[in-house]
């Protein structure tokens, strides 16, 4: 007989509709002619479609990167296609415009797109496939001289601010899938907050990857100028396929001097099925640069995607610079994340915090893969880990790579680290409680989580903890 | 409300219990006592549903329902409630938060309304006294860090607020001292009603100088050898339970 944790059915991936849109599509595969065609078809200037052919340049002569604790089969990079948008007649000018089956899609994945949302005071931007597709409250925004766009607005209408911070925290070197982001990318999230503004909501974006064969290549760059502040917050969910898709984004942040930038993501891309068939490839470069005084803090709570390849990172340049990254990452199934932090302090009395949660079940494969770097000139510095590992089942595994380089003798680094099983004990307990599998599960992990979710803004924390209730349904065998 | 008929129950290829039989009334206090290794626990764990241990014979009835017949869930839904010997304990999740999602997720079992924390912390602050604690104790996280005696109280408060038709304390006392024993009976005591029932396994007799039994069973090799009154406590305080098995007992402690 088997346990009735695990007779409790996986419930459908409920975000697995495919919207049926006619959409723009360049042909498949790679190469100079298809980066300059996305340039063409996004009518950039100059300077970016150069930037775009460094990229590409850079790109052929580097290897994907196989040192993460990850397995899967050879991507075939021709065999995708780089660019997919929604077809349009016109530019769009206000949502009213937005195709009926664009807003559906996002009603169905109660994406607060509409006016309801408004009220509840979160500024949207939504990209579907690779483009953006409509950002709310863009003008109460404007009247603080906030910008928040999609990139390729940007790009027409902020040249200038992108030329100076695009590829200043995440050059187009910096790695493999960065290259490749930098060659490709089709749309993004934009923000600026000019000096010592306050933003005064969180400011979100959806993305959503809907065609088929597509990879999704976004690019958020959010520039908080001095003693600025903002909180951005991101989701993500894609359709059920049974081929694997490639996210492969880029999100840098400035924060210049005293300026502060929150940066919290829920990601719930298709993880695949029971067997690792399909699911989305997120191979993200996440990094943020903060100057004096700045803080730039990531949360992230990771359910979803077949392999996750992400660590958000922060580089502490100026003195008294804080850098924060709060993580849960959760397998189930076959799924696999290799994702954690770099921490590089660089400035004096730098400070860093790092709090990561993993939860395995079923067969899911997790790895918490850090680094805390503390440079010969960063007196002070000081920086705490905690990691946390909790394991539900037999047959998933956790796994801890800290990397600590102190060149400092001031500094200061503690790490901590705890492994811990959900049995059949603890949930039986809550079950002689009156407490149902789903519920005590839910209980269990969202204690264990609990100094993560703290840190996510109210709405967010409440669907991080319902995703992760799902996410574990019919974990425990 | 409680009938076991010819219950049999094992672990893994290991027969456990072998046949009990027992009947617990309304208004009951049973006492099912016996040496280490006999089956007590493991009939505890049994009636409440341990995932662990396979029923491979026998009936069991509480309440006119078929016991073996519900999920754990239910069973404590429908009002049977067991005071673990080991307590679990759940970081992160305050003891507050915890007693409020088991109170609520029975109320709605019920078809009765869940309470809010406003609601909720009426009821709470009238079931500590019981157990001799300020409000402090709920916003820690469910049994983190309490020592053994706190274990132990903080079941008897769960079961103050659960109220529930049957309660099974599996060794309460084990590990405690005087004073713990001394509130964690009382408490007890004071959650005996009319149309409630208590079975209180132990291996001692202490215990039964504070909650009294009107039966005490001997548990061994998983069957009763022997049913008496609350005086059989004190026969096996003075004789030891080789009187009643034949075999020597280890020293434990």
């Amino acid at each position: 007989m088997s346990s009735p944790v695990e007779s409790l059915v996986n419930r459908e991936y409920k975000w697995g509709f495919v919207t049926d849109i006619e959409a723009d599509t360049v042909p498949k595969g790679l190469s100079e002619e298809i980066v300059r065609l996305i340039s063409a078809k996004k009518q950039e200037p100059e300077f970016l479609l150069e930037w775009r052919l460094k990229a590409y340049r850079g790109w052929l002569k580097m290897t994907e990167p196989h040192w993460p604790n990850v397995t899967y089969p050879p991507i075939d990079y021709q065999d995708l296609i780089y660019y997919s948008a929604p077809r349009t007649q016109k530019p769009l000018g206000s949502l009213d415009e937005v195709d009926p089956k664009l807003l559906e899609a996002y009603t169905k994945l109660g994406i607060p797109l509409t006016e309801q949302k408004l009220l509840a005071g979160v500024a949207v931007d939504a990209i579907f496939d690779s483009v953006s597709v409509g950002t709310s409250y863009k003008k109460q925004l404007g009247a603080m001289g906030i910008i928040f766009c999609s990139f390729s607005e940007a790009v027409r209408e902020h040249p200038e601010l992108v030329r100076k911070y695009l590829g200043s925290v995440v050059p187009t070197s910096d790695n493999f899938f960065a290259a490749l982001n930098s060659a490709v990318f089709s749309d993004g999230s934009f923000v600026y907050v000019p000096k010592g503004v306050r933003c005064p909501m969180d400011l979100s974006t959806y993305f959503r990857i809907n065609a088929q064969n597509t990879g999704q290549f976004e690019r958020t760059l959010i520039i908080a100028d001095e003693g600025a502040s903002v909180s951005y917050l991101e989701g993500c969910t894609a359709p059920k396929r049974d081929e694997n898709q490639l996210h492969a984004a880029v999100v840098e942040l400035v924060a210049l001097d005293g300026a502060s930038i929150k940066y919290s993501t829920v990601q719930n891309w298709y993880a695949g099925d029971e067997e690792g068939k399909g699911g989305i490839y997120n191979f993200v470069t996440k990094r943020g640069k903060a100057a004096r005084g700045a803080k730039i803090s990531w949360t992230q709570v990771e359910t979803g995607s077949a392999i996750t390849w992400k660590y958000p990172s922060v580089i502490l340049q100026g003195d008294d610079s804080v850098g924060e990254f709060y993580s849960v990452a959760v397998v189930n199934g076959r799924q696999q994340a290799d994702t954690g932090t770099k921490m590089i302090h660089i400035g004096r009395n730098t400070r860093s915090t790092i709090v990561s949660k993993g939860i395995s079940a079923g067969r899911g494969n997790n790895s918490y893969r850090g680094q805390v770097k503390v440079l010969p000139k960063a007196a002070g510095a000081r920086n705490y880990t905690q990691c946390d590992s909790m394991l539900i089942g037999n047959r998933c595994g956790a796994h801890t790579f800290p990397y600590i380089d102190v060149q400092n003798p001031t500094a200061s680094v503690e790490h901590e680290a705890s492994t811990s099983k959900i049995g059949e004990d603890q949930i039986f307990y809550l079950k002689q409680r009156g407490l149902n599998t789903e519920n005590a599960i839910s209980i269990i992990v969202n204690g264990f989580c609990k100094e993560v979710f703290k840190e996510l803004p109210m709405e967010f924390a409440v669907e991080a903890q319902k995703l992760l209730g799902i996410s574990l349904e019919g974990s425990v065998g | 409300m409680l009938d076991i008929k010819g219950l049999r129950a094992s672990a893994g290829e290991k027969d456990i219990l072998k046949g009990i039989d027992l009947t617990v009334k309304a208004g009951e206090v049973h006492a099912i006592m016996g040496p280490n290794g006999s089956g007590k626990s493991t009939l505890a764990q049994v009636l409440a549903g341990h995932p662990a241990y396979k029923v491979t014979g026998g009936t069991v009835t509480f309440d006119g329902a078929d016991l073996l017949d519900m999920e754990p869930e239910e069973r404590a839904q429908a009002g049977l409630f067991l005071a673990f010997q080991y307590p679990v304990e759940i970081a992160g999740v305050t003891n507050a938060y915890f007693l409020r999602a088991a109170y609520n997720a029975i109320r709605k079992a019920r078809g009765e309304e869940e309470l809010d924390p406003m609601d909720f912390l009426d009821i709470l602050e009238e079931k500590l006294k019981l157990v001799e604690w300020g409000p402090e104790i709920m916003q820690r996280a469910v049994n983190s860090g309490f020592s053994g005696g706190e274990k132990k109280r903080n079941e008897i408060l769960q079961m103050a607020v659960l109220e529930p038709k049957l309660a099974i304390l599996d060794e309460t006392d084990s590990g405690l001292d005087i004073d713990a024993l001394r509130i964690v009976a009382e408490g007890v005591n004071k959650l005996r009603r009319p149309d409630r029932a208590t079975i209180v396994v132990t291996h001692y007799q202490r215990l039964l100088d504070h909650i009294v039994p009107d039966y005490v069973h001997v548990l061994f090799d998983g069957q009763i050898v022997k049913s008496g009154g609350k005086e059989l406590a004190h026969e096996l305080e003075a004789k030891g339970y080789e009187w009643l098995t034949g075999v020597p007992e280890a020293v434990s402690a």
